[in-house]
Order: structure tokens, then sequence, then C-alpha cells
């Protein structure tokens, strides 16, 4: 089993798995704190990763991340506006926002299905400059990956503690109470979208400059696997504060690339991964209920405490 | 404090669901006024709450609080100085975040934004939190970073309460805030309220199913029926009423059979 992790592959499972956890981060904000299913996810992440090509592309790769960013914050905007200004409900804001981004994000790309970096400066090729030693080739993604979302949870995890983060966790929290104080829902829920479609832009316009290129197709199932990040994430870290819970979200993401990881190095073809992923997710989601069941089904098949036969026999 | 001139709603307006819930209600409220509300089921008690923290906007009417109208203003931002506990006490503080932070998010109402909303929670507004919580002498101040959802209801009640008079509301409404808890911790919240409604003179209207409470809490009793007031006594006209009284002033005034079963008669 020794060769089941090569270096390489601890590296990329990281790499990866620190870059996807920011859209973990976003599902945390929306799905967890908000309690509102944001289906936009997919076509936000996609929208992140092709304003973070166009923009590397002409020449600035630095820039990518805040344009990234800025167009993630509109896609939340408008998810927010349908479902706070317009009425529609939450679910069905986000697929609508998400098949309007599908011609947003073609037209991003000047409507051809992707685009190559090859040859454009990036955030990894010119950090990769910085220094010769051999060590550094090896590890420098790994290095601005982890700061960059060590960065991004500390402030996430600040930014909830804030009277406005409090807000918004109330708002997921509690409608009634939210309704009976000062908090204006509207406000709050708008406010969490963007943040949280900030981060999913962010980490497409990161795997943009990652991987070199940007695909219409890239951001199918990114909400199932951000899911399974999430509940690896929460199953394992359980109670805690704000920034426990941002540090178990960013494992989780990790340990999920491992899994996958370990899928590939069994020979799961790639293109069974999508399915590997759909299964992991249903048996995070299902495994706190069916420790339930079990230990009633243990309960039940005790026997039953007869009368006078052993025990204390108290009548 | 409180002045609502003729205010009506009815749901579902032209279909056969139609229900007149509010009917040209009128009241009057003094500064520091106590009143207690009767009335059977979906006389329109509730109704009148909602009506007055705008859940929804009345068809008709006007709401005037402190001297200004708030018929048109937006729910949030009337309970900036309405405070509202209800029935369920689940409903009323946020199970996941801790004491300190339900507090904190009450305490909200005090703070102006917009540079606040990027404030963290003071060293100086934890310790005011600390001395409010011990005066329910329940020991949650010691128990400051646990989540709500620990809590049993009664205690949930408590903080709920102090959460909506935290910072001084003008008006208080209590939608039968004790009906859910068991009847030694019913007393204690109770109490709990006779205690901050009388220090801090807040004007607070109060549902009850309790005869006794009715006439024995505050100064003034409402009755309503059929979404209308139908009586309204205070002094020494309330001095002098009993439980039966009440009943047959009900009686009286509404022309029908007081739905017995559903009060309580304790």
């Amino acid at each position: 089993m020794g060769s089941l992790f090569t270096l390489s592959i601890v590296q990329s499972a990281l790499e990866l798995g620190c870059i996807y956890s920011l859209v973990a981060l976003a599902l945390f904000l929306s799905f967890s704190i908000l309690n509102i299913a944001d289906l936009s996810t997919d076509g936000c992440f996609t929208l992140g990763c092709s304003v973070g090509a166009v923009v590397t592309i002409a020449g600035h790769p630095f820039l990518a991340f805040p344009a990234a960013m800025a167009a993630g914050i509109c896609s939340g905007f408008v998810t927010a506006f349908l479902q706070t200004r317009m009425g529609v409900p939450s679910i069905l804001a986000g697929i609508i926002v998400n098949t309007g981004l599908y011609t947003v994000n073609i037209a991003v790309m000047d409507f051809s299905s992707n685009v190559n970096l090859f040859g454009c400066d990036t955030l990894f090729s010119l950090a990769k400059d910085v220094s010769d030693a051999v060590w550094y080739a090896d590890w420098h993604k790994i290095i601005i990956v982890a700061a960059l979302v060590i960065i991004i949870g500390v402030i996430l995890s600040w930014f909830l503690n804030t009277r406005l983060g409090l807000s918004i966790r109330a708002t997921g929290d509690n409608e009634y109470m939210v309704r009976a104080s000062s908090i204006n829902p509207v406000v709050t829920i708008t406010v969490g979208l963007c943040v949280a479609n900030s981060l999913t832009a962010l980490s497409g316009a990161v795997l943009a400059q990652y991987q070199k290129s940007c695909d219409i197709n890239l951001g199918t199932g990114m909400v199932t696997i951000a899911l399974a990040s999430l509940i690896i994430g929460e199953t394992i870290i359980g109670r805690g504060g704000m920034f426990k819970k941002v540090i178990g979200v960013i494992l989780g993401s990790c340990l999920y690339r491992f899994i996958v990881a370990v899928a590939l190095r069994l020979s799961v073809p790639a293109e069974c991964l999508k399915l590997v992923s759909a299964l992991i997710v249903a048996f995070a989601i299902a495994f706190p209920y069916l420790k339930g069941k079990a230990s009633f089904y243990r309960l039940r098949r005790l026997p039953a405490p007869a009368d006078g036969e052993d025990g204390d026999g108290e009548c | 404090m409180l002045t609502l001139r003729g205010i009506s709603k009815t749901f579902n307006p032209g279909t056969v669901n139609e229900k007149k819930a509010l009917d040209h209600v009128s009241l009057e409220l003094e500064d520091g006024d106590f009143a207690t509300i009767v009335g059977s089921n979906g006389a329109g008690k509730s109704t009148l709450f909602n009506a007055i923290t705008g859940a929804f906007y009345v068809d008709e009417g006007r709401i005037v609080l402190a001297g200004e109208d708030i018929t048109f203003r937006r729910e949030h931002s009337r309970s900036k100085v309405i405070g509202h506990l209800f029935q369920d006490p689940l409903k009323g503080s946020a199970p996941h975040m801790t004491i300190e932070e339900n507090m904190a998010l009450a305490y909200l109402r005090a703070s102006t934004p917009p540079h606040a909303y990027f404030s963290r929670i003071s060293g100086r507004e934890k310790q005011m939190f600390r001395e409010q919580l011990a005066q329910l002498d329940m020991g949650l101040e010691d128990r400051m970073k646990q989540p709500v959802g620990l809590l049993s209801g009664g205690q949930r009640q408590a903080l709920t309460l102090l959460m909506a008079t935290v910072v001084t509301p003008k008006l208080l409404l209590l939608d039968e805030h004790t009906a859910a808890l068991d009847p030694a911790t019913a007393e204690k919240v109770l109490a709990l309220t006779r205690r901050i409604v009388a220090e801090r003179r807040i004007t607070c209207l109060m549902v009850t199913h309790n005869m006794h409470q009715a006439l024995e809490l505050g100064n003034r009793t409402l009755m309503m029926d059929g979404g209308r007031i139908v009586l309204d006594i205070r002094g020494s006209e309330r001095d002098h009423m009993t439980v039966d009284g009440l009943l047959d002033e009900f009686r009286k005034q509404a022309g029908r059979q007081l739905d017995v079963d559903r009060i309580l008669l304790s």
C-alpha cells in the first residue's frame, strides 16, 4: 500500500484540495449558515474561471482574482435579488442564474468553449521565479494556494463574528427570531450570497491559472464536490467555533481530494469520477442517519429482560 | 404611546376563505400602560400583534407609535423599537449560536450602522450581557459560550425576554409567552416580566388565556372577539371585576356565549 501515495499524488491532492476548499467555504456560508441551497455554484465557478483566464491572458495575472471575485459578487447579487425581491424560490433562483451563466461564460471566453493560458504569466509562474531552490520548485504551488486559503479562512471566520456576520448566521438559524429583531433578511441574504459567490469565483480563477486552461464544462458537478468536502469537514470537526469549522471545511476538501486520488490510483477510470463523488456525497449525508438506525437495530436485538430468568428478579 | 386608528385586515379577500381578522380596531395605549388581552381562538389577538410588528400591512387605518406613523414602515425597522415574544420558546433565539452571540444580536438595536457592521462584540458589552443574564438567576451568565439550543424552554423564554428588553423597547408585545412552560417556570418568567416592565416603565400588550392573569397583571384589560375590541376596562372598574364578571361582560358585549372550553378558568 506504500505505493498508494507517491509524493506527487500527495502534492496535487493538497493543491487541488486547497483550491476547491474555497468553493466548499462558499457552500459553508450559503448552505450551512444561510440554509440556502445555492445551485448557481456550478456556473459561478466557471464564471470565475473564465473571467480569471481572460484577464490573465490580457496580461494582468494579479488583477484576475479581484476581477473574478467581482464577477462572482454580481452573480450572487442576481441570485439574491431573485429570491429576496422577486419572490423566486431559492433553489429555482440558483438554477435560473446557473442556466443564464452558461451563455455569459461562453461570451466571456469570446464564444469559444475553452481557452488556454500557455505562455501567459500566472501567479504560479511568477512565484516560481522567486527562488531557484530545488524544494521550492516542488512546493511553491502548495505554498501559494495554502497561504491564500488560510488568509481567506481567517478573514471569513473574522467576518462571521462581526455584527453583520452574526446577523447573517441568525438569518439561517431562526427565521422567526430575525423577523422579531432588527435584522433585515434582505440585506443579510444578499451580503451572504455575494460573499459566497465571490469565493466560488475566486476558486475558479485560481484553478484557471493553476491548470492554465478554462473549459465551459469545468464547473459541472461542482456543487456536489463542494458539498462532499463540506460534509466530510463537518463530520471530522463536529462542534466548535467559526474558526474551527472553517478549518474543518478546508481539511474536508483536502481529504476529499485524497479519496479521489486513491480512487484514481486504484485504476478507477477518470470518466467515473463524477459517479464516485456522487456516491461519496450520498454516503456522507446518509451516514449520521444510518448510524442512528444501526443503534436502533442493536437496541431491538437485545434480549428483552425476561421475568425471573436472569437478572436481579426484583419482583 | 401606541395609537391604532381603525385598522382592518382581511385575509384571502374575495375567496371562500375570506376572513376579516381585524375589523376597525382602535386603541390608545398611554405611556407605561400594561394591558392584557383575552379572547377566544381566532378573535384576532395574534393578528393584531402581527399588524403592529409589520408582518403584513393593514388594509386600512393608521398605526402610530410614539408620535410616529409606522403604518407602512417595514418589519425590521419597526423591530428596532418593538419587542415581540411568541408562545413557542424556540422562536425567540438562534439555537446554533451562543448565548453571548444571541445577546449581541439583540443589542444590535442600540448600534448605529454602517460603521457598526464590521465591529465585534466588545469586552464591555460582554460584561454588560453577563450582568443582565445574572439577573435571571438561572446561571446563564456562566454558560455564555454555550449554544442556546442546549437551554430548556423556560431558560430560552427568559433569555428571549431579556433580549427583547436589553435595549428598552417603546412597546413590548407578549403573545402568550408563558403558555408553553411548566407552571413553576411560567411563574418565574412572569415574575421576571412583571419586574422588567415595571422597572423600565415599558408600554406593554400581553395576550393570555388565563382570566386571573388578565385581571391581575398590568393596569388594563382588553377583550377581543371577531376582530374587534369588545371590552376595555381599567381603574376601579377593573379592580372590581371578577373572572365571572369578565365572562358576563363578554356575553353582554359580544352578544353570544364565549367559547369557554378554550379559556382556562384557573
